[in-house]
């Protein structure tokens, strides 16, 4: 590893220069994933605009899918067919063949690092129940997959990733924040980051490059998200002209916590609550007679969404009830204890004695950086890698969600593709003996922003533009969508960019300046927000969690295929890639 | 809805010239909001040159800890409305370097768990193919031990930390003994010999500080009396 050294080349501006074998960014399950695989080999730095504790895996709690089989029968194969399923047959099953297959293998590899999962009476990692996975294709009732520590899974997994890479001598460079990824002629050479504590450009110049910069929960006013999740990493994919895959996909989890979009787990509609309206009825009777409050959580979502859009929502507001103090006291305290907590520090409601207000949160990103089976980026639909360039976790689209992911599937995949692009980035670096050549302008382009965005002087408020961002993207490209709404998006969108020029911000400091940080996150959240929008409209049918009232049915003839989206001078351009199909032909999703 | 007033200790690093002080906000605090809401608020809509850090904003990922009215804690869980008065005062968590209004430095918190080599130890490879075993009752050794977030407000509010700011401290000692407990380690003695430290265990003078400043519930002092016990068995023994 050089030392560090200070450029000020001509006209591009004083920065740093750092050089490691490896960069990931992010340090989430899928980037520090990757890092430990890595680093058993070469010289892995990872960099993370929060320290790599804080990242948004530590706030999972409910589990991580293996069929470990080890408190009743279970096959990956039932593992297989559950997950194609719940993706609306939208994902592709040779990659979900290897998610569940080598799922048994990642978990235990956790537990040999240390994790402190769960145990069964005969030693062996616990494992509960969870929504979408069954027993025997589909025919049995709810089977026992989702391996956990408590309540607290992704947090206890993070942190064993963690404690790996320090004890691998990882170079970590906590608050860093990645501004550009470096790729000329096809080849990654390395990214761009700003030191937020100190201030300053950073150049990390790289043999191989990994993206695990999550998800994008943040474009939507209410959010199960972190306010870290500002999809970063898609934006600075799309500024290096490459495309995003299947970002229409976004999944809203039915109860967040109203307002706040804190989550409340399944698991309060599993131990019985239920969802009441303003009239006081329990209106899922209307919507899934069987099921009720169990219906597959985009049902669920659409339920609650038409109740509070036809006035129905408590008081005429946004919310309906989640009731559980019929439970008990006795039981919801020794059930439920997180969720009693949570309604309590963040709503001030005790569900002993009243109901929850809550309403649909935006949760998940199915789409993103499209990547293979060995998680390298690809350039095209036709399978050409970047070459040096990986990305793997919430942010990467391998696609094993399709158009929906189930429930405790997402850190099996962040922490599955981390480490296969671990392992692929090692394959790769024994063959790769030189750097890439470092462009002297490498810095140019993130000097020059940050140097903008500081100096930004307009009349804009940057929380202004990101609050009507966030509202109009939940009003007009959440749950329900249409043509009409979607095309006024767009053309907010075109407003708000134009807006989006005008910005000034209050703090002009360079040390710890999230005044600064947030203009350039709103940039990002701009530019791919658009590809959201525009897959939508693009694609004319409901699939999963895409839900177009004006084409109400999934339509495989024209649209079982994935969306590939480009941006360059501020066009979107469009293709497509077909779906791998291998064991099981899409038929109607019924429940 | 209440107006309340924010006593703010702000500091910032390219300003010498007005180096520390206390800068006052109103927000108009509606019924649900917490303090990390109010801050946003003033950051978003009154100064946005107020610093501080924050992520999850569910008392999970520890960005948000900070010095509310006499204690450390996590603003984000924290209601404005359950502080019992109409002024708050908010300051960076003590013994840490201010890098900027309420954002510290966390290389002191890096450095005291670097120390105690905060990793799974074990002789041999695991079994191929299986889990290690670990009863029920084995694992629940761990309870109260791995949950820590790495907030920091533990050894923020310890005055052996105060003295010596090398000083290991409570949130390295708990995720040492964490290892220690933890019946498929075998590093005790590695772990053990780490705290043993002229900036180690012996610093502690039980003062349960940290235990009062914990927002997760979780117990250092325990552990620390724990791992000296061990220390001093494994010495006589
Ligand atoms: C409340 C909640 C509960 C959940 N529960 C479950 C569950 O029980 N089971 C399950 O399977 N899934 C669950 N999920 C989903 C799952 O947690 C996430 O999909 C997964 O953890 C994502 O991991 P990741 O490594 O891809 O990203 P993250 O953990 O989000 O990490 C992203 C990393 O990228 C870094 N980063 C981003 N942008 C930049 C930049 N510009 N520069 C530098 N660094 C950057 C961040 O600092 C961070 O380190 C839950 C999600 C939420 C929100
Ligand atoms: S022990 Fe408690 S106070 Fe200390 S770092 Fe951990 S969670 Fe924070
Ligand atoms: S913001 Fe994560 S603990 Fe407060």
């Amino acid at each position: 590893m050089d030392p560090e050294t200070i450029h000020d080349v001509e006209g591009v501006g004083v920065h740093y220069v750092h050089r490691h074998d490896v960069i990931v960014v992010g340090a989430g399950l899928a980037g520090m994933r990757a890092a430990v695989e890595a680093s058993a080999e070469f010289d892995v730095a990872v960099i993370s605009k929060v320290f790599p504790t804080r990242s948004h895996s530590g706030a999972a709690q409910g589990g991580i899918a293996a069929s470990l089989a080890n408190e009743e029968e279970d096959h990956w194969e039932w593992h297989m067919f559950d997950t194609v399923k719940g993706s609306d047959y939208l994902g592709d099953q040779d990659a979900i063949e290897i998610l569940v297959k080598e799922a048994p293998v990642v978990v235990r590899e956790f537990e040999h690092m240390g994790s402190p999962f769960s145990r069964t009476p005969e030693g062996r990692i616990a494992q509960r129940k969870f929504g979408g996975h069954t027993k025997d294709f589909g025919r049995g009732g709810p089977v026992l997959r989702a391996c956990y520590a408590v309540d607290r899974t992704g947090h206890a997994l993070l942190h064993t990733l963690y404690e790996h890479c320090m004890k691998n001598g990882v170079r970590f460079y906590p608050e860093f924040y990645a501004t550009e990824l470096i790729i000329r002629d096809g080849v990654c050479r390395g990214i761009v980051a700003w030191d937020v504590i100190n201030g300053g450009v950073h150049v990390f110049h790289a043999k191989a490059v990994m993206f695990g910069t999550g998800g994008y929960g943040k474009v939507f006013k209410i959010t199960s998200n972190a306010l870290a999740n500002t999809g970063d990493g898609l934006s600075l994919v799309l500024r290096a002209g490459l495309p995003l895959e299947d970002m229409e996909f976004v999944q809203f989890h039915p109860t967040g916590l109203y307002l706040q979009g804190i989550l409340v787990s399944e698991a309060a509609r599993g131990e019985g609550g239920y969802l009441i309206n303003d009239t006081g009825e329990r209106f899922m009777e209307r919507y899934a007679p069987d099921k009720l409050e169990l219906a597959p959580r985009d049902l669920v979502s659409r339920s609650i969404q038409t109740e509070i859009n036809e006035g129905r929502g408590i008081g005429g507001e946004a919310y309906v009830h989640l009731d559980l103090t019929h439970l008990g006291a006795e039981k919801i305290m020794r059930q439920l204890p997180q969720i009693h907590e949570l309604a309590w520090k963040f709503l001030h409601v005790d569900c002993t004695k009243e109901p929850i207000p809550i309403q649909p949160t935006a949760h998940y990103s199915m789409g993103g950086i499209p990547t293979d089976k060995d998680a390298r980026v690809l350039l095209d639909g036709k399978e050409t890698p970047v070459t040096g360039f990986f990305a793997g976790g919430e942010c990467a689209c391998v696609s094993v969600h399709g158009g929906n992911r189930l429930g405790t599937n997402s850190l099996l995949e962040a922490s599955l593709f981390g480490r296969r692009a671990g392992k692929s980035m090692v394959r790769f670096l024994r063959e790769t003996r030189e750097f890439p050549e470092l462009p002297a302008d490498a810095a140019r382009v993130s000097i020059a922003e940050i140097d903008r965005v500081l100096s930004a002087d307009g009349d804009q408020r940057v929380s202004d533009l990101r609050e009507e961002l966030q509202e109009r993207m939940t009003r007009d490209c959440g749950i329900f969508r249409n043509a009409e709404k979607l095309e006024a998006m767009m053309a907010d969108l075109v407003s708000l960019e134009k807006r989006f020029a005008r910005i000034r911000i209050d703090d002009r400091s360079r040390r710890f300046n999230y005044d600064l940080l947030e203009a350039i996150e709103l940039g990002h959240m701009l530019e791919f927000s658009e590809l959201i929008v525009a897959g939508a409209l693009k694609r004319q049918e409901s699939r999963g969690a895409h839900s177009r009232v004006d084409f109400p049915k999934r339509d495989d003839e024209k649209w079982l295929k994935h969306t590939l989206a480009w941006k360059t001078g501020g066009e979107v351009r469009f293709d497509y890639k077909p779906v791998v199909i291998t064991r099981f032909q899409p038929k109607e999703r019924t429940y | 809805m209440a107006m309340m007033t924010f006593k703010i200790h702000r500091f910032n690093p390219d300003d010498e010239r007005r180096g520390r002080y206390v800068q006052e906000y109103q927000v108009d605090v509606r019924k649900g909001m917490t303090i990390l809401d109010c801050l946003n608020e003033i950051k978003w809509k009154q100064d946005g040159t107020l610093t501080f850090r924050r992520s999850c904003r569910s008392g999970i990922c520890g960005s948000c800890a900070m010095w509310v009215n006499g204690m450390n804690r996590l603003a984000c869980e924290t209601q404005a409305a359950t502080l019992g008065s109409n002024r708050i005062e908010i300051r960076p968590m003590p013994g840490y370097p201010v890098v900027k209004d309420l954002a510290v430095s966390l290389d002191p918190l890096v450095r005291g768990l670097m120390a105690v080599k905060p990793w799974l130890i074990a002789n041999g490879p695991p079994p191929t193919d299986q889990e290690r075993l670990q009863s029920p009752e084995e694992r629940e050794k761990l309870l109260g031990l791995y949950e820590c977030i790495l907030c920091g407000a533990c050894t923020s509010s310890c005055p052996s930390f105060w003295a010596d700011g090398d000083y290991i401290g409570p949130h390295a000692f708990l995720k040492a003994y964490r290892f220690v407990a933890d019946s498929r380690d075998d590093g005790a003695k590695a772990h053990l010999d780490a705290c043993d430290d002229k900036h180690g265990l012996w610093r502690c003078h039980t003062i349960f500080n940290c235990v009062e400043a914990c927002p997760k519930d979780l117990n250092p002092t325990k552990a620390i009396s724990e791992l000296k016990k061990e220390l001093v068995r494994r010495k006589i023994g």
